[in-house]
């Protein structure tokens, strides 16, 4: 089974999170809310295995709230 | 309001049962004359056993009520003779279309594959195929149909269950070896035995408004989302037969549900959405919201066993109601009439339980997900729903996850304890794996078939079939399988050559859907289920997974 990949795999890391702070760089919500609900979509898809799907949604989800 | 339709009217008419002492004994008592009660009644007199069915009402469904049913209920309703008429006066489709705010998001085809006698779908109101089935009841004198009799108890004593009933002419009591309670969603018999049926409750509310207009929308399903006519909601179009059509609106949580009975209150509703020029009146006005929910087991003291809604409930997303409801039903008579017949142990019956809340949980669980996406429950889930409604008119990726209702499939009991597994070395597909429901195609018979018909499924049923391909014959072994009681094999080849039933695989369709090879050999319950299959019978193996079907390796 196809393992959710937890070491660094960017082929840029650095040109890779300056594109997506681009892509909110309006600083618009909402509309980030709906870059960031099509972003997941797309990528999701492109991994497409479940299991793997699943373990990161597992590991998304442990937010802690304190620093909140 | 108009109407297209008239309910019968069933009279009562009194048993001598009401005065019988001791109490009158029937093999079998149906409790309930819906969809459910009386296919059972007439699948139980296919297979020789006589029953009586009581309902507390004098009619046929009130309303439209369920509208689509699948190609499953159709070869379910084939084999007792009423599928035919579903489909004359059924409305035929298979393209569903989704729209999201004005635009087309998506559409789909149900099936396009040839070669199947009955479509994928046809939308009928309710009251059809129970009529079709209460007019079929009476070919069989076996069947006690008794209107206006509400059954008011049931409960087991030793080895049978009491039935008291109320009638217009007095109340009496009867007893049975086993009762079937298809008394619906509510089931009045389910709550007096203190047992429950569990899951969700869904806070929407929808409403059902069937209307009559000439209008030349094509025969496909549209639905929205959030259209510009009803903004924030759902709505569901589908034609019906009569010139009628259902329009099926979300309401939203908290909706006034008296207010929305009144025609007038809807009218600008329907307005809104076909536009000022056409003219349409109302026929049926029905506001409800739903539950996903299933009782633990379908069997409760053995002998007093729920099919139907009783058992299992469904929101309306996927039609999977009726259609799981008449699968169900399918399921148990079988099984009941060999038990009772004694033909096998009533171990039997418990794998209906097992196999059918498989099938509930697989029903439950669709429609479930059907509904979350309809109804989202916050903000975010609505982000992604209408995102992906976005993403899905330009992009195939995103259409998958479009979830307008999954619409009724024949239930696969893939991990039934029924089964014989397949051999690895046998190197079958997995279509048509033990557990499938068997697929048909066109044939030609040659030879002394079940049924005239040109279509292998209604060669199948009520007994065990073993279909054989006739390219190798073990005859041996088959001649000595020809003395098996309730087996009948079925040979399919090019040319008459044994004294089995031989049907020609006309279109070569059978072979591609079996993957048959010379001698390779499907073993088909009653209910059109493949239960094992080899690419080499012999008598020894065939034999051995009879026993297996019939639970008698269960003892
Ligand atoms: C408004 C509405 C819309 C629906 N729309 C759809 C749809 O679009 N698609 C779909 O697949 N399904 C739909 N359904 C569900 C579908 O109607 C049911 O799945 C189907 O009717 C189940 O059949 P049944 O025979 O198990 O129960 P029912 O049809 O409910 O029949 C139960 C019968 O038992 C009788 N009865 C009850 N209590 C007693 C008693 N004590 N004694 C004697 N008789 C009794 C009643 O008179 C009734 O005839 C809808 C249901 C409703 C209410």
């Amino acid at each position: 089974m196809n393992q959710l990949n937890l070491q660094a795999n960017f082929s840029d890391a650095d040109a890779f999170f300056a594109a997506l702070a681009d892509l909110h760089r309006e600083g618009d919500e909402r509309k980030s809310e709906r870059i960031n609900a099509r972003l997941i979509l797309l990528l999701a898809n492109h991994i497409g295995d479940q299991a793997v799907l699943l373990e990161a949604m597992r590991i998304a989800a442990q937010v802690t709230t304190t620093d909140e | 309001m108009v109407s297209t339709y008239v309910n019968p009217v069933y009279d009562f008419q009194p048993s001598p049962d009401q005065t019988a002492n001791p109490p009158a004994h029937h093999p079998v008592i149906i409790v309930g004359g819906g969809p459910t009660g009386l296919y059972c009644a007439l699948d139980l007199a296919k297979q020789g056993i006589p029953s009586v069915v009581l309902d507390e009402d004098n009619t046929v469904s009130y309303g439209s009520r369920a509208l689509c049913f699948s190609k499953r209920s159709l070869e379910i309703l084939d084999r007792v003779g009423c599928g035919q008429a579903m489909v004359n006066k059924g409305v035929t489709w298979q393209l569903g279309k989704v729209f999201f705010h004005e635009r087309q998001v998506y559409e789909f085809n149900l099936l396009p594959e040839e070669g199947h006698q009955r479509p994928a779908f046809i939308n009928i109101q309710q009251y059809y195929p129970e009529e079709f089935l209460v007019n079929r009841i009476r070919d069989f004198p076996e069947i006690d149909l008794r209107w206006q009799s509400k059954v008011t108890q049931v409960k087991k004593t030793g080895d049978l269950v009491e039935v008291s009933l109320t009638t217009p002419a007095g109340d009496y009591r009867m007893t049975c070896d086993y009762v079937l309670v298809a008394d619906g969603a509510n089931s009045p018999i389910r709550e007096s035995l203190g047992l429950q049926s569990s899951g969700q409750i869904f806070n929407d509310t929808f409403l059902i408004a069937d209307i009559l207009m000439k209008a030349d929308f094509p025969t496909e399903r549209w639905f929205w989302f959030d259209p510009p006519f009803h903004p924030g909601q759902s709505v569901l179009l589908h034609k019906q037969p009569d010139g009628c059509w259902r329009i099926d609106f979300q309401l939203g949580p908290g909706a006034d549900r008296q207010a929305w009975r009144d025609p007038e209150k809807v009218r600008p509703l329907v307005k809104a959405m076909l536009g000022d020029d056409i003219e349409f009146e109302f026929e049926w006005l029905s506001v409800y919201s739903f539950r996903c929910r299933r009782m633990d087991s379908f069997i409760h003291e053995d002998r007093i066993l729920f099919v139907g809604d009783s058992a299992h409930q469904v929101s309306p997303f996927g039609a999977r109601g009726a259609n799981g409801a008449l699968q169900s039903a399918e399921n148990l008579i079988w099984k009941l009439a060999r038990v009772l017949k004694q033909q096998a142990p009533a171990a039997l019956l418990q794998t209906y339980d097992q196999e059918r809340s498989h099938g509930a949980d697989e029903n439950i669980l669709n429609s479930t997900r059907a509904t979350d996406f309809i109804t989202p429950k916050n903000r975010v889930t609505r982000l992604f729903r209408d995102t992906v409604l976005e993403l899905a008119e330009q992009y195939p990726f995103a259409r998958p996850l479009v979830n307008s209702g999954r619409l009724s499939v024949p239930c696969t009991y893939k991990r039934s304890v029924l089964n014989t597994p397949d051999s690895v070395n046998d190197n079958f597909p997995p279509a048509l794996c033990p557990g499938a429901s068997c697929k048909d195609a066109p044939i030609k018979v040659l030879q002394a078939g079940h049924s005239a018909e040109p279509w292998l499924l209604p060669q199948l049923g009520d007994r065990f079939v073993l279909l054989v391909d006739g390219r190798h014959l073990p005859r041996e072994d088959l001649d000595q399988l020809a003395q098996v009681a309730d087996l009948e094999i079925v040979v399919l080849a090019e040319y008459v050559s044994s004294d089995y039933c031989t049907l020609k695989d006309s279109a070569g369709l059978v072979a591609e859907r079996y993957d048959l090879q010379p001698g390779t050999a499907y073993l088909i319950r009653p209910d059109q289920h493949v239960v094992a299959r080899w690419r080499q019978v012999n008598a020894h193996k065939v034999l051995a997974a009879m026993q297996r079907a019939l639970a008698k390796e269960l003892v």
